[in-house]
């Protein structure tokens, strides 16, 4: 019940995002809309540290449609320069800022129902959870998949735990924009490609092993 | 809003024709509204038939195989590699997809929305024109007069077009060349070339040159009291004059000289001496055109009193060479030039050598130069091949003559390896004992191999097809070169085995990453552009002049030849010449730049249009090695 009331209180955007879930998702890789996202943040810490940039392309049947893209700045207060040399974003920069309120709201509206991915996607989602929490919203309801643990289901990799680098040279993509969450987000993009096609070579896909973070069954 | 993405996509885009001509704002515009494609190894594309769809593609990594079912089968068309654009001229003639395009291998395309494409095509007339050079190629067959002369149309489509190249410089010559009639006497005409500070005077009657009078016949012919002054010009000039038309190259004008070992040439009216005089050109007029001349270098070389020398020579040369093929004139003429230049700096090391051993060759012998020297396509320094014959002498002379011919071949070749030319790896050198040969042993050796073929001789024994003479007697070469024109004409099937064994050597079909890039070793992930493609189409000039009893031995002549003599086949040699001459610049310019033989070439480093060049020279190969097939029924040949 106390659900429902917090509920009421939410702004429409939320209301709208929601409402989205109520429809039946596909249940097919190459029906499902996938949004595939990265964040540049001041740091590692989910509770201290913030949110600088997110950038997110969407992923349907294979294919990347730039033209729905997305990538943001954000203005924060919390800024420390232990990271800038990361990720080049000055606090006083020459690049178009918001607020954390509009990013999310903005984020929230692109990524609708779709499945999100990201590389080590927990923190990605949790640092987004965090934002969502500052403004008294609950977290986010998308499913979403991990390309480090997808990686894993690749035979011979199981117990691999590799960054974004070492696979952009073990399949072979650009390291273009390396650490801008959009340069990020479109390598992600590419390595889900690839990955998936990999593991189609090893065996049969479905939708659902994708989900699967212990995938000893597939493996047997 | 900064859009990283799509300035990613653009940073690719802008680097391949015909995106390369568009502005950098219009290019941004469209990069955004790219799609990103994503294929599987052998997932369609687009099917035959199917309609048009929104975007048109290029391929970003990746292979994609275009085919057309005919007659109830598949034919493969293309197969486009990165930067390759296909599926667009459906979009704008508003037609169904003519053919069936399918990931060669894991592929990501850039889908580019044709929407945004036309209004491009509209204001660009740049692009519109590349689009028009390409769609004339894509449906190209070089066997049909409907697209002659298109075949290499791509390739200056895209070169940038604002370089607009002079195709050679014309070399400049006095245009009012002073004569004298031959009744002249030589004192006259010692005062007309003082007077007029000219060092040569054009004997002529009526307007035709008949012979010339330079500085150094004063020096050698009166000077030395040879002559008096009151001689005619007629009985010291020299007699005929080598002649040019009017509209004379600096290369040609220097290959003529070479040739001819003048100092002047007479230009007339139509090229012969028996027409006008217009002009008169001295190899001066060429020296001030270029300080690095072919000239200079030969008089340099005959002049040269030890190794060292040369070696600068040769130094300067590959300058030269450099030279040429910046100013983009004919590698026909490049390569005589260089050769001629190899060909001195032999000559001059068998004289320092023969100075050493301070003792004359007992019998007569020929030097022979073996493979691309011996084919004059030498333009790099590369592996030095060559051989020796010398006179047939008794039996009981026989050690003593060898054993004198062996030292020399190893001075030789000592000499030309510190020049720069690299010994020989498989040993073919007229220093190996197995290659100097007197005449009845050479001949013994190559009626052995046109008889008996076997594999390994074979591969071993194509180079000695290709054999020149670079110093010595000139008999004693054709009595070989005779001897082996019979051997085959009497065992043709030899050619049959020689075919075989260049069509075990794949031809690269039209596509880099899986035909023809090395898979293992050093050089992994290049192009082995000598072998591959350079070598077949050598391999198959060399079969086809020894078919037909051609004594040429360099490739384009072979093939320019060959468009002679059978002209049904015309376009095939004359597309095999084509691509001969583009992939010996290319290698050449690879050699240069890198430093070293050119054989290989890192796919990587090329520039699209470069891929493109090196493409379109990938159908003739495969063209003429399907006519070695069916004329020389090599499949008969099961095992060898």
């Amino acid at each position: 019940m106390i659900s429902w009331f917090s509920h009421k209180k939410h702004p429409d955007f939320w209301k709208q995002y929601l409402k989205k879930f109520k429809k039946k998702l596909p249940k097919k890789i190459e029906t499902t809309k996938f949004v595939v996202f990265d964040t540049e943040t001041t740091g590692l810490d989910i509770s201290k540290d913030r949110i600088l940039s997110i950038g997110a392309v969407t992923v349907l049947n294979n294919t990347i449609d730039i033209a729905e893209s997305f990538e943001i700045y954000v203005n924060q207060e919390e800024f420390t320069s232990k990271s800038v040399e990361i990720h080049g974003i000055l606090k006083e920069g020459n690049l178009q800022k918001i607020t954390e309120a509009e990013a999310i709201e903005k984020f929230i509206h692109f990524i609708g129902n779709s499945v999100l991915i990201a590389h080590h996607a927990a923190f990605d989602v949790e640092i987004i959870n965090a934002a969502l929490k500052r403004l008294n919203l609950p977290k986010l309801k998308n499913k979403y998949l991990d390309t480090g643990i997808l990686y894993k289901k690749l035979e011979g990799k199981k117990d691999n735990h590799f960054n974004l680098d070492v696979l952009c040279n073990e399949f072979n993509i650009p390291k273009h924009d390396r650490h801008t969450a959009a340069g990020d987000a479109f390598i992600t993009a590419q390595l889900f490609f690839k990955i998936i096609a990999k593991l189609k070579t090893e065996r049969t896909v479905y939708y659902s092993d994708l989900f699967r973070v212990s995938d000893k069954k597939g493996l047997i | 809003m900064k859009n990283t993405i799509a300035e990613r996509i653009l940073d690719f885009l802008k680097d391949y024709p015909p995106f390369n001509l568009i502005s950098k704002t219009t290019l941004l515009e469209v990069a955004k509204n790219v799609e990103i494609l994503y294929f599987e190894k052998d997932q369609i594309v687009f099917n035959q038939n199917d309609i048009p769809h929104e975007h048109f593609y290029i391929i970003y990594e990746g292979a994609v195989r275009l085919y057309r079912f005919g007659e109830g089968k598949k034919h493969i068309v293309d197969i486009c590699d990165e930067g390759d654009l296909f599926g667009l001229r459906p979009l704008i003639m508003k037609e169904n997809y003519l053919m069936g395009a399918a990931a060669n291998e894991e592929a990501i395309l850039y889908g580019i929305p044709i929407s945004l494409f036309n209004e491009i095509i509209l204001n660009y007339p740049k692009v519109s024109q590349f689009l028009i050079a390409s769609f004339a190629t894509n449906t190209r067959d070089p066997f049909t007069d409907k697209h002659k002369g298109k075949l290499f149309a791509n390739i200056s489509a895209i070169q940038k077009v604002e370089n607009s190249y002079s195709e050679t410089q014309s070399a400049k010559y006095n245009k009012n060349p002073i004569t004298c009639s031959p009744e002249t006497t030589v004192q006259e005409a010692a005062k007309i070339m003082t007077e007029k500070l000219i060092n040569s005077i054009v004997i002529a009657e009526n307007k035709i040159p008949i012979g010339i009078i330079t500085d150094k016949d004063v020096r050698i012919k009166i000077g030395t009291g040879q002559f008096k002054i009151t001689d005619k010009v007629r009985d010291i000039m020299t007699s005929p004059v080598i002649t040019f038309p009017e509209n004379i190259t600096v290369a040609e004008a220097q290959i003529t000289l070479l040739k001819h070992k003048v100092s002047h040439l007479c230009i007339t009216k139509d090229g012969t001496n028996k027409s006008e005089l217009v002009g008169i050109l001295a190899e001066h007029d060429l020296v001030l055109t270029q300080g690095n001349s072919p000239i200079m270098l030969t008089k340099e070389i005959k002049n040269a009193k030890d190794v060292e020398t040369l070696k600068y020579i040769r130094t300067k040369a590959s300058d030269l060479t450099k030279g040429y093929l910046e100013q983009e004139i004919p590698i026909y003429f490049v390569t005589k030039v260089i050769s001629e230049i190899n060909t001195a700096i032999t000559k001059k090391a068998i004289q320092l050598s023969i100075n050493e051993i301070g003792e004359k060759p007992p019998v007569s012998y020929a030097w022979l130069a073996l493979g691309s020297q011996g084919r004059k396509e030498q333009l790099l320094m590369t592996d030095q091949d060559n051989a020796l014959v010398f006179e047939n002498v008794e039996e009981d002379q026989y050690e003593l003559v060898k054993t004198y011919f062996l030292t020399l071949a190893e001075k030789v070749t000592e000499k030309l390896n510190i020049v720069g030319f690299d010994y020989c790896p498989a040993g073919i050198m007229a220093s190996n004992t197995k290659w100097c040969l007197s005449l009845r042993e050479w001949k013994n050796q190559f009626k052995e191999w046109v008889k008996d073929p076997i594999a390994e001789k074979i591969l071993l024994s194509i180079i000695f097809f290709d054999f020149e003479l670079i110093y010595g007697n000139q008999e004693l070469y054709s009595n070989m070169a005779d001897a082996v024109f019979r051997y085959i004409q009497k065992n043709k099937i030899f050619l049959s085995f020689l075919g075989k064994v260049t069509l075990d050597n794949p031809p690269p079909l039209g596509f880099f990453k899986q035909f023809l890039v090395e898979q293992d070793g050093e050089n992994k992930d290049s192009f082995d552009i000598k072998s591959r493609a350079l070598r077949p189409l050598v391999d198959a000039a060399r079969i086809f002049s020894l078919f037909h009893n051609l004594k040429i031995n360099n490739t384009i002549a072979r093939y320019e030849k060959l468009m002679e003599v059978e002209p049904q086949n015309k376009d095939l040699f004359e597309s095999c010449a084509n691509a001969f001459k583009i992939l010996l610049q290319f290698r050449t310019l690879q050699g240069l730049t890198y430093n070293d033989s050119g054989k290989f070439v890192d796919i990587r480093t090329l520039s699209k249009a470069d891929r493109l060049k090196l493409k379109s020279c990938f159908k003739p190969i495969k063209n003429v090695q399907e006519a070695l097939k069916l004329r020389f029924n090599t499949s008969q040949i099961t095992q060898i």
